[in-house]
């Protein structure tokens, strides 16, 4: 390897307080065929960026190629593909591309929501990972204006036995409630799954979502030649550069060593950036913003002229820094937390700054809005970078990788289930697949702002639009094993889920983000399975009305050639016009029916019954019908409109008296049923809910039983409730306390 | 000037992150370690020559609370 | 009645409490920013929960050295109402308006759910609506919640009825089970759950209310 000076590996160099002498350091580097690959640049992209400048570049401007073309911000390989989800409807105010995703919920209201990605730091550093993970997501939506309202995850862990897997666990889950619960948003569902696939690279996917007036919506798009560019937030250290790269590589042996660049998240400023931001967006000071995420002050400022079509001009020696000599390159490519970018009316600048002064935020106007369509650095006098805009943002390098689709499984049929379905009902409610999660939510205020009406534990989280008698139905989800099995069919499942979930609080499924979790993209074979999931997911959306308005790809979730099992997560928003006619999974009066709305269960292939109890991961999953799903979720929502259902659940992981199960322990109250096979018990046929209603009202569907006792009784066989609360609720204290 | 400040919990006080470490200590093999306390330490730089009762001053009315703590003062 | 909240850099309940006010004990409430040497004349000042200064050093330490605090201090001394929830608690043992402090919880993880407290004292501006004896379920929110006094003051507060609630199940290790206590005069609240969470059915709850109930009658 040759040795640069400045090179992100070898950043141990002397320096001094001179900006001359720094400024000599980074023209004189010379740029070697070793460090542009250790810039993640192919020789081949290295090729248009000689093109696109005509001249070679220095090394701050191979920096924030290296940066804008790293997969995390360029979506080489999946914009392509990402094209073909659906992205429109007559609700949807704001789509893909902004910072964030916005939905109209009318009267003047709208959300705006994403869910995003912090896999690898929360590899290598959980606590600080996971916590700058929902630190950038938080920002993504109240740069646009919103307060946030509510904060989700999914989460992806390897083998529970795994020797790695509980302190990843404590850390993720300590690092998520750490930074929400000081910012006071509350943290009010997710799912997290336990799979060995995720043993070498968990995943860590945050979401936000906010609250705003359709009138006070702020855009990224810089306008106003002349106009101020402003600094505001936390200073820049040398923390987490070369974070988007690190996202987009795949994980090595030594990738553990990269600890130093993860960032460390203060929530404490983060909560006064959102009140500071807020305050300023009452006023009309701002004419765009941007938060400073993945490749920090580089994708910010590009994007904001990019997006505005016109240039910009920062002078570096006005920026804010926390340590000493930080170079061009530094302080470009630096990741540290809580700030952000915005442009201001011309004369603003002092109602501005005294804003940002009484937050105790630092404040500094660093530059300019210019035609130039050039993005122009200038630092100790000179003209430290000039690149032309164009190649950085929309024209960065795409790639249509080649993939190749995931052969079709057989059913396996023949099988012989050796106990009895209350025997295995124990079992499984203290699996690792479907055992209670309160561990985890107990450590997140799930309450603050005392508009969460629908607390974890249920199908979706529901929070109230303050002040109004509307309420956000927010859920996460996504099978893994199902993606893995079949991609097309586990990309539907993943909406219809979703769709379900909202579906099932009584709520009116609106729109959708993605958290796109894959392998590396340059194997055919894992680009089929992206390609596949894309595929059943733009089927399912449009058929059930869910645009993506937002979302994320993670890709190179590989370690040593090992891929995760196909991850497109999915976080997913509701409407309820008025939060009272709402419903939740608990069983509420002895001698209600047991209503099963759908076909009786037969598909027990990649059911977790099959994985959990038989040891085996086989079979195609089960197939969505998009038409069902759609009718199904009209006439349960309608059900719960009209007040005729006093509880509701949807069918997923687990089965029908699984679903039964969980609704007798929110409800501490048992169930008596008619025999059930296992494939009734069991089989993860979709489209299918429970629900409950008083004896009389006439449900379409198969009657099941009744609610009453202290037990699941199904025919003359029966298991006591306190038996299954046991088993679900001490499974995952019992592991992270061992 | 430089003053490092030590924070610790005063007897009888429940110490359970002090708690947590031995434990973990103990599991790791280090049955040596008969009891932990965790503290804080603080790093003042300050103007020269200030006093000594200027630094308790900030000790006693802000980085330490003496309810739970006692201090510790070094100055070079 | 008339209300403040104070609101400090990191406060995150403020609202809530606000709300609370407003809406269960019809209190006139304005806000005011930790900055001001000055209290407005009010007959409750509230001390809401959060991470004031992110809980840095101390929980609720350098808020407790807020301009605005000294004010506080004096009404308080004045017998002026102050209610201190979570934070706001861990602000006024760090004051000293209440003896004690608040350490990490003993189970050391944040922990944030619904816990039954029993009510000890059934009188006063604050506990007047609750049933002595009965046990009511507040949430909780906090990674410091483990109250300490030594055994001296834990007597005093026993003989002098100033322990207002206790947890009904353990919960973060506090010393004799306290969850809130008052002062001596009785015109200073300090409590780690949050009455102000639970005070509609939407909620989840309005076991809450009879905190804000109790303070309407008898402040006005």
């Amino acid at each position: 390897m040759t040795h640069s000076p400045i090179c992100p590996a070898s950043r141990h160099i002397p320096t001094g307080p001179d900006a001359r002498a720094r400024l000599k350091r980074s023209r004189m580097s010379e740029i070697t065929p070793a460090l542009v690959a250790e810039h993640g640049l192919s020789p081949e992209e290295y090729g248009v960026i000689l093109t696109a400048l005509g001249r070679t570049p220095n090394l701050t401007e191979l920096g924030i190629f290296s940066v804008m073309w790293s997969e995390h911000c360029s979506y080489k390989s999946s914009r392509l593909h990402l094209k073909k989800l659906p992205t429109t409807g007559p609700q949807v105010i704001c789509g893909p591309g902004e910072n964030a995703g916005i939905v109209d919920i009318g009267d003047g209201d709208a959300v705006i929501f994403k869910m995003e990605s912090h896999n690898h730091p929360s590899f290598i550093e959980p606590y600080q990972g996971a916590a700058t993970g929902v630190g950038g997501i938080l920002r993504d939506v109240f740069t646009m204006g919103a307060r946030p309202v509510a904060n989700m995850n999914a989460l992806r862990f390897g083998d529970p036995g795994h020797p790695k897997t509980r302190h990843l666990v404590k850390g993720v889950v300590a690092g998520i409630g750490g930074y929400g619960n000081c910012v006071g948003v509350p943290t009010v569902g997710g799912e997290t799954n336990f799979h060995p696939a995720y043993n070498g690279n968990i995943l860590v996917n945050a979401m936000t979502v906010g609250t705003v007036r359709t009138d006070r919506i702020f855009y990224s798009a810089a306008a106003g030649i002349g106009n101020p560019v402003i600094y505001v937030g936390s200073k820049t250290g040398r923390d987490g550069i070369h974070g988007a790269t690190m996202a987009s590589a795949e994980f090595t042996e030594d990738s553990e060593e990269k600890r130093p660049t993860v960032q460390v998240g203060d929530p404490f400023t983060e909560k006064l950036l959102i009140e500071a931001c807020l305050e300023l967006m009452a006023t009309d000071a701002i004419v765009a913003i941007q938060d400073m995420g993945a490749a920090g002050l580089t994708s910010s400022s590009v994007e904001m002229a990019d997006k505005g079509g016109v240039g910009i001009h920062l002078d570096l020696d006005k920026v804010p820094c926390r340590e000493e000599a930080m170079t061009p390159y530094e302080m470009m490519l630096s990741e540290s937390q809580e700030r952000m970018l915005m442009v201001l009316k011309p004369g603003r600048e002092d109602e501005a700054r005294r804003i940002f002064e009484k937050w105790e935020l630092d404040f500094a106007v660093i530059g300019e809005v210019t035609d130039t369509k050039h993005l122009v650095l200038s630092f100790g006098g000179e003209t430290v970078c000039d690149i032309p805009l164009g190649p950085l943002g929309d024209n960065a390098p795409l790639y249509d990788r080649p993939h190749v689709p995931t052969p079709a499984r057989q059913p396996i049929g023949g099988l012989a289930p050796r106990n009895g379905v209350t025997d295995d009902l124990v079992t499984l409610m203290g699996c690792p697949a479907l055992a209670s999660r309160r561990w985890i939510w107990e450590q997140y205020d799930h309450m603050v702002m005392a508009d969460t009406i629908g607390r974890p534990g249920g199908d979706a989280a529901i929070v109230r639009v303050h002040g109004t008698k509307k309420a956000i139905a927010i859920t996460t989800d996504c099978n893994p094993r199902y993606c893995f099995a079949d991609p097309v069919e586990g990309g539907r499942q993943a909406i219809a889920e979703a769709y379900r979930n909202l579906t099932a609080v009584g709520a009116t499924p609106l729109a959708t983000t993605d958290c796109m979790n894959f392998g590396n993209p340059e194997r055919p074979e894992i680009m089929g399975q992206f390609v596949g999931c894309i595929e059943g997911m733009a089927e399912a959306c449009a058929a059930l009305d869910m645009p993506i308005v937002s979302g994320n790809v993670s890709l190179y979730n590989e370690t040593n050639g090992v891929g995760i099992l196909p991850t497109p997560a999915i976080g997913a928003v509701g409407l309820l016009k008025d939060y009272d006619r709402r419903t939740d999974i608990a069983f509420k009066t002895a001698g209600d029916v047991i209503w099963l709305v759908g076909a009786p269960g037969r598909h027990l292939d990649q059911s977790v019954w099959l994985w959990q109890v038989e040891g085996r991961e086989d079979g195609p999953p089960p197939p969505v019908d998009l038409a069902a799903e759609k009718a199904m979720g009209d006439y349960i929502r309608n059900l719960i409109g009209n007040g005729e259902i006093t509880a509701a659940h949807d069918i997923s992981d687990g089965g029908a008296l699984v679903a039964v199960a969980e609704m007798a322990l929110a409800g501490d109250m048992g169930a008596a049923l008619t025999p059930m096979s296992h494939a009734e018990a069991f089989g993860e046929d979709q489209a299918r809910y429970i629900v409950t209603a008083p004896e009389g009202v006439a449900i379409e569907g198969t009657r099941l039983g009744t609610v009453g006792g202290a037990s699941i009784a199904v025919g003359g066989t029966q298991v006591g409730l306190a038996d299954i609360r046991t088993a679900h609720r001490d499974w995952l204290p019992d592991i992270m306390t061992r | 000037m430089k003053a490092r400040i030590y924070i610790t919990l005063k007897n009888g006080v429940l110490d359970p992150q002090g708690k947590a470490v031995h434990h973990a200590l103990g599991a790791l093999g280090f049955e040596e370690a008969e009891d932990v306390r965790q503290g804080k330490y603080i790093e003042l730089e300050l103007a020269d020559g200030t006093p000594e009762s200027r630094i308790e001053e900030m000790c006693t009315k802000l980085l330490a609370n003496t309810v739970i703590e006692n201090f510790r003062i070094e100055t070079d | 009645m008339k209300a403040a909240v104070i609101v400090f850099p990191g406060s995150n309940c403020d609202r809530d409490m606000a709300v609370a006010l407003r809406d269960v004990a019809k209190a006139d409430v304005q806000m005011v920013w930790h900055g001001e040497a000055d209290l407005p004349d009010v007959d409750l000042i509230a001390l809401p929960g959060g991470f004031s200064y992110g809980d840095y050093l101390r929980t609720g330490a350098i808020a407790a050295k807020s301009p605005v605090m000294a004010a506080v201090v004096k009404a308080a001394a004045q017998g002026r109402h102050v209610l201190g929830v979570c934070n706001g608690f861990q602000m006024l043992t760090e004051t000293g308006i209440l003896p004690g402090a608040l350490l990490r919880n003993a189970g050391l993880d944040y922990v944030c759910r619904d816990v039954p407290l029993t009510v000890e004292a059934a009188d006063g501006a604050f506990c007047g609506d609750y049933e002595a004896g009965g046990t009511i379920r507040i949430p909780v929110a906090h990674h410091d919640g483990n109250y300490f006094a030594d055994e001296g003051t834990l007597d005093e507060l026993e003989g002098e009825g100033r322990i207002a609630f206790r947890y009904a199940e353990p919960v973060n290790g506090s010393a004799r089970d306290i969850a809130g206590i008052r002062n001596r005069r009785g015109n200073v609240l300090g409590m780690m759950p949050h009455p102000e969470r639970l005070v509609d059915r939407d909620q989840g709850g309005t076991d809450g209310r009879g905190l804000f109930t109790a303070l309407a009658k008898a402040l006005g």
